[in-house]
């Protein structure tokens, strides 16, 4: 990769997109009609498919749940490279003594894996009726050359250059997860994580978009 | 496989409706639930597939890499089967729930399809007793609803038939080394004859009666199942009992005689379809799972 340049002069990137350009967002709900909530979404061309089950009582230990809130499991897991991660999280106040799985999947890897996991599992909770404050809108944001590049392709994220995930709730403008694994100048990352919530609120339009464009649809196949 | 708790007095119900020749959906003893087939939806696979069997969907991925033959048979290719019963399916597959599953599904496709009547190995061989071609099939359970060999075997015919592998040649320079060369433009591809694989047909007893295509509900009411796979022309290569009852001989008979009838059927239409969809080239609309 070391001859590719990952910003032009014209401020054009590899795959033709401008800096703060996202890649096209394609999202389906009810995928699945086994599952309590599903989600597939397409980022460029990273696929994701999330799947959740629940809330249902606590399987496995007994010790594992508790007694005034939810336990989320999660899997992240990719096809054909067997490799799974499970990470445990908290949630607040609901469903006592229940647990919540999420499943996701990757089809596809294109770079902004994470995000498209974050963002497909969102769609999978609203779609499984589960409560949520805000969506959580998750994209990755590089730096080139005194320039922010939003939602990096897997080219530019193997590029060597500065890569940093977020995770926004984008009504309050909280955010939810910073990673970052590169390098920055400090005076750099302001600019880096306005980009990144920047790209982060357009995310959130088209989700939002899509979950409308759902219940329209549903809400039509009811009506008669 | 996933369960699904029954009731004695449903399974009195589904069984006099079978007797009948009526189940449950309102399907004959004999008929397949509602299938979508889709090629070529996994951009960087050489082939890979989707079918949705009703609530069963599955996805198949193959990827063609070089690897050394086997030994004893030094001018043939080979296949490599993975089932990734994943979570997605049902919480009980999560982390390696779905392993015994998916080992027991894997071994049965070798035997189906890894031998030289299904597929034309010898095509896959470069460059005898070094080189030749391993499609690494992978297999990706989304949804379970019954009658996952059926649609695994569908798939993989499918995908097989939508796999493109690059064609190669060998040059030696002059200390004889061999190098593979890959020929430089990327359409340029060689394609499987997928004429003889065959498409396993799974029939489950049922009181006195078989049905095709059982969903997880008839699954539970059926001691025994016969796993057979049948070729275009109606020959039958591989026969597998499954379950914990007992077959009457007489029965497996009968069964064998469905199972050719119902397998040979579904040859001609899947391949037209096949072809269809090919003819409509690139300016195919790719639907995946947005439809």
């Amino acid at each position: 990769m070391a001859g590719l340049e990952l910003l032009s002069d014209q401020g054009y990137r590899l795959d033709g997109r401008k800096a703060s350009e996202l890649r096209k967002v394609q999202a389906r709900m009810s995928v699945f009609a086994q599952a309590d909530g599903s989600a597939y979404l397409e980022q460029g061309n990273t696929k994701a498919l999330a799947v959740v089950y629940g809330p249902h009582e606590v399987r496995g230990s007994r010790s594992k749940s508790l007694h005034d809130r939810a336990v989320i499991n999660c899997q992240y897991s990719m096809a054909t490279f067997s490799t799974a991660e499970r990470k445990r999280r908290h949630t607040e106040t609901l469903y006592p003594r229940s647990q919540i799985d999420i499943y996701v999947k990757i089809l596809q890897a294109d770079g902004g894996n994470y995000s498209a996991c974050v963002n497909a599992a969102t769609l999978a909770l609203v779609d499984a009726g589960i409560p949520m404050r805000d969506y959580v809108c998750a994209c990755t944001a590089g730096f080139v050359e005194d320039t922010p590049l939003a939602d990096l392709c897997h080219a530019e994220e193997s590029g060597g250059g500065t890569s940093l995930a977020l995770a926004l709730l984008p009504r309050s403008g909280n955010i939810a997860l910073l990673q970052m694994d590169a390098r920055l100048h400090q005076d750099h990352l302001d600019t880096l994580i306005e980009a990144a919530m920047t790209a982060c609120k357009g995310l959130s339009e088209v989700l939002d978009g899509v979950v409308r464009q759902h219940l329209e649809e549903v809400s039509v196949l009811t009506r008669d | 496989m996933a369960a699904v708790q029954v009731s004695e007095a449903e399974k009195v119900y589904i069984m006099h409706g079978v007797r009948d020749d009526l189940r449950l959906d309102g399907r004959g003893c004999e008929d397949y639930r509602h299938m979508e087939i889709e090629t070529d939806v996994v951009s960087n696979t050489d082939g890979s597939a989707k079918i949705s069997l009703g609530h069963t969907d599955v996805l198949v991925g193959i990827k063609a890499e070089i690897g050394k033959p086997k030994p004893m048979v030094p001018d043939e290719g080979y296949l490599e089967f993975f089932v990734d019963c994943s979570a997605n399916a049902t919480p009980e597959f999560e982390g390696r729930g779905g392993e015994e599953l998916g080992m027991g599904l894997s071994n049965t496709l070798y035997k189906v399809f890894n031998n030289r009547h299904s597929v034309d190995l010898r095509s896959l061989c470069i460059c005898p007793g070094e080189s030749c071609w391993v499609l690494y099939v992978d297999v990706l359970l989304l949804q379970c609803d019954g009658n996952l060999f059926d649609a695994i075997s569908i798939a993989i015919k499918a995908a097989l038939f939508n796999t493109r592998i690059p064609k190669v040649h060998i040059s030696e320079d002059e200390e004889g080394v061999k190098e593979i060369v890959l020929s430089d433009d990327p359409y340029d591809c060689m394609r499987l004859n997928v004429e003889n694989v065959p498409c396993i047909v799974s029939l489950c007893k049922i009181g006195h009666r078989h049905v095709v295509d059982a969903t997880l509900q008839e699954k539970a009411c059926s001691v025994a199942s016969l796993l057979i796979s049948v070729t275009h022309k109606g020959m039958v290569t591989c026969v597998r009992k499954m379950g914990g009852g007992s077959l009457d001989p007489e029965s497996i008979f009968e069964m064998t005689e469905a199972g050719k009838r119902v397998g040979k059927a579904l040859h001609a239409p899947l391949m037209e379809l096949l072809q269809k969809e090919e003819s409509l080239g690139k300016k195919r609309q790719k639907v995946g799972f947005l439809g």
